[in-house]
């Protein structure tokens, strides 16, 4: 363990080991910690999205600064940073790029585990504080968007918490609460402030602790979805596995300035993303008594949005939509209990998750696309097929990883 | 499995494109932030005409001068009218309320109006008044109809005739000759000598205009684009060194 390692050592860094196990903690996640030596590709996504969040805090906080988290201020203070403070407009839209950014990563990432099985065991609670960080994402992103005050934070705003409304009995009671006011008001915009800034990002931060501490416990997957630490050496350091740093701090530096690239392209050249990452209607300031032709979430929430709207109401209530789209979210959860494979990996399941796994990718960007669109009967068909789908993939997930033949896993890691 | 994600993507794009369409036909403009002379020049058209009652209330004078090209000495003598300093607010003095009185609605502040509508939308709207005496000002418009805006800038276009439908506007397009500069088959025709411009002259008048706009709506651009070049350049050799220590470091893993 950490406590009884490195102690009286000569030097500075020994006086700081005696007190502190900072070499002990350097070795444990980084120096020492034996990360497999196949990782791809999707393996960038993991330090990209740490990236993301650090530049999330930074830009925030740079934010903070200037903008006014009121109903008369807010969307001047915002056209004051784009316009008076020095560098605000770099700022912001690395802020409101990083978003979009945040949420794309962290897409691959999940994917990532999806493919490779990362969420099997013993790495079921690296997945489950995967996925709550996923959900408290998600409501810091719906927070931060009411923000800028324009008309398009002010009505996907009240869209969004007017779900709670469909709630059976205590519904428009929960809803006011969430407001602190009968329609979304300057009391709803500090009360979101407050979560944006404060509550969520220190909620984000522990999982992101809790997320990585329970990762170097176990240890990583790999493509080959194999278990490095059943074979070792004398020493008893895995045989496929490499120290984290160097090995892996270089190539995610590689992964880094590719994403970089593509951000800076964004937040320099694109920074509105073609209407996605920042709403037209959001140039206008939040007006109570005007509702946009058309409310759009942003891209990230679009597929859960376009399942809400696919879900007829019943009894003139929405209440199954919502819990449609929560159960799709929910599902996620208890992914490690449904795949019943004798194997982690896609590269040695069968037919039936390779299919079942592009289809499912398939559904889940055409229920995005959805979401974006005004529905129309067709379209509404549409995600009610993509909507089943996504649930089939999950609840025949038992039975097809079961009942399929796999091919032989390695027994060390391929390329 | 990279290769379906990657036909998705190209498959699903034109389709998000589309999603954004719809509505009447805009004529489309090309803004140019380093042309300072059409900047300067639309914002003397913006001052004279629609300062009066659109406010450009986030954006300083100061700061427009300096991108525009002027000095603040400049700026202060003819393009500032009243005790306004230059380093103060793009406003205007009009009463909100009365405002709303005489137009049905307060004109609203256009600071932001050519990211809000698209640079397209504003330059077609503005050449978009006919006349039409069923309406309190004489005029309507095919992009905005029933707008409460009078023809501002009617003295230098003339008065302008409309001969289609209210579908027929909607669908078609005032195509114009790229060579001679003359409408083809349009449904606006001008009354000859009732404005101070021409058409091709009016049309300068209106792209300075919007061209000025589309630069207060975002006036961040010259800096962020000259700024992006030289990052992504950056980041492009970067990546070489980061590469070739990658492979430095990963010689020895096989």
């Amino acid at each position: 363990m950490a406590g009884s390692r490195n102690k009286g050592n000569p030097g500075i860094m020994g006086w700081f080991d005696d007190r502190f196990p900072a070499t002990a903690m350097w070795e444990d996640h980084l120096s020492k910690y034996y990360a497999p030596k196949n990782f791809n590709f999707w393996y960038f996504f993991g330090s990209l999205a740490m990236l993301v969040l650090v530049n999330q805090i930074l830009t925030g906080i740079w934010l903070t600064m200037s903008y006014t988290p009121t109903n008369e201020g807010a969307f001047a203070s915002v056209e004051y940073i784009m316009r008076d403070v020095d560098y605000g407009w770099l700022i912001r839209y690395m802020h409101s790029t990083g978003a979009s950014a945040f949420f794309f990563v962290v897409y691959m990432h999940m994917f990532r585990g999806m493919l490779y099985g990362s969420y099997r065991n013993p790495r079921e609670l690296v997945w489950i504080f995967g996925m709550v960080i996923y959900v408290a994402l998600m409501a810091e992103a719906f927070m931060g968007y009411l923000l800028p005050w324009g008309q398009m934070s002010y009505w996907g705003a009240a869209v969004i918490v007017s779900l709670f409304e469909a709630v059976p009995f205590i519904g428009p009671d929960l809803a006011q609460w969430i407001r602190g006011d009968y329609l979304i008001s300057g009391a709803t915009l500090t009360r979101f402030f407050a979560l944006h800034v404060i509550a969520l990002p220190i909620v984000i931060l522990a999982l992101v602790v809790l997320h990585i501490i329970a990762l170097h416990e176990v240890g990583s997957n790999n493509p080959d979805g194999i278990e490095i630490k059943d074979k070792v050496d004398e020493n008893g350091i895995p045989l496929d596995g490499i120290p984290f740093h160097p090995y892996y701090s270089v190539k995610d530096i590689v992964g880094v300035v590719v994403f970089l690239f593509v951000f800076c392209a964004i937040v320099f050249f694109f920074p509105e993303g073609g209407g996605y990452f920042i709403e037209a209607p959001n140039y206008e300031p939040a007006n109570p008594l005007k509702t946009p032709p058309h409310i759009a979430p942003v891209w990230y929430f679009t597929p859960f949005y376009a399942m809400l709207r696919a879900i007829p109401p019943i009894a003139a209530s929405q209440f199954p939509g919502v819990v449609v789209m929560g159960a799709a979210i929910a599902i996620l959860f208890v992914l490690p209990w449904l795949d019943r494979s004798p194997v982690k990996s896609i590269r040695y399941k069968g037919w039936a998750s390779k299919i079942g796994i592009v289809v499912f990718a398939i559904c889940f960007c055409i229920l995005g696309y959805l979401g974006v669109v005004a529905s129309t009967p067709m379209r509404t068909i549409l995600a009610q097929i993509c909507t089943a789908i996504y649930f089939a993939y999950f609840f025949g997930m038992p039975f097809f990883t079961r009942m399929e033949k796999t091919k032989p896993v390695p027994e060390r890691v391929t390329g | 499995m990279k290769k379906i994600i990657l036909t998705l993507a190209v498959l699903l794009l034109p389709a998000l494109v589309n999603a954004a369409g719809g509505g009447v036909h805009l004529d489309q403009i090309e803004v140019d932030f380093n042309n300072k002379s059409s900047l300067q020049r639309g914002m003397k058209t913006y001052v004279n005409n629609c300062l009066g009652c659109h406010s450009m209330q986030y954006q300083r004078y100061l700061r427009t001068a300096e991108d525009i090209g002027l000095s603040a000495a400049l700026m202060k003598e003819h393009l500032i009218f009243g005790e306004q300093k230059v380093g103060e607010l793009i406003t205007n003095n009009m009463p909100k309320a009365d405002a709303a009185n005489w137009f049905g609605t307060a004109p609203p502040d256009l600071t932001l109006e050519t990211k809000l509508k698209g640079s397209d939308w504003v330059y077609t709207y503005l050449r978009s008044f006919y006349q039409d005496e069923s309406r309190p000002w004489g005029v309507n418009n095919s992009v905005f109809k029933d707008v409460g805006m009078p023809n501002v800038l009617g003295y230098l276009q003339g008065v302008q005739l409309n001969h289609c439908s209210a579908v027929e506007l909607a669908e078609n397009s005032t195509e114009i000759d790229p060579l001679t500069g003359v409408e083809i088959g349009g449904c606006y025709s001008l009354v000859e000598g009732s404005g101070e411009q021409t058409a091709k002259e009016f049309d300068r008048t209106i792209y300075d205009l919007v061209n000025f706009m589309s630069y207060i709506g975002a006036p961040h651009t010259m800096q962020s684009q000259s700024m992006g070049v030289k990052v992504l350049i950056f980041l492009f050799i970067f990546f070489f060194f980061t590469y070739a220590l990658k492979k430095e470091y990963w010689r020895d893993i096989h």
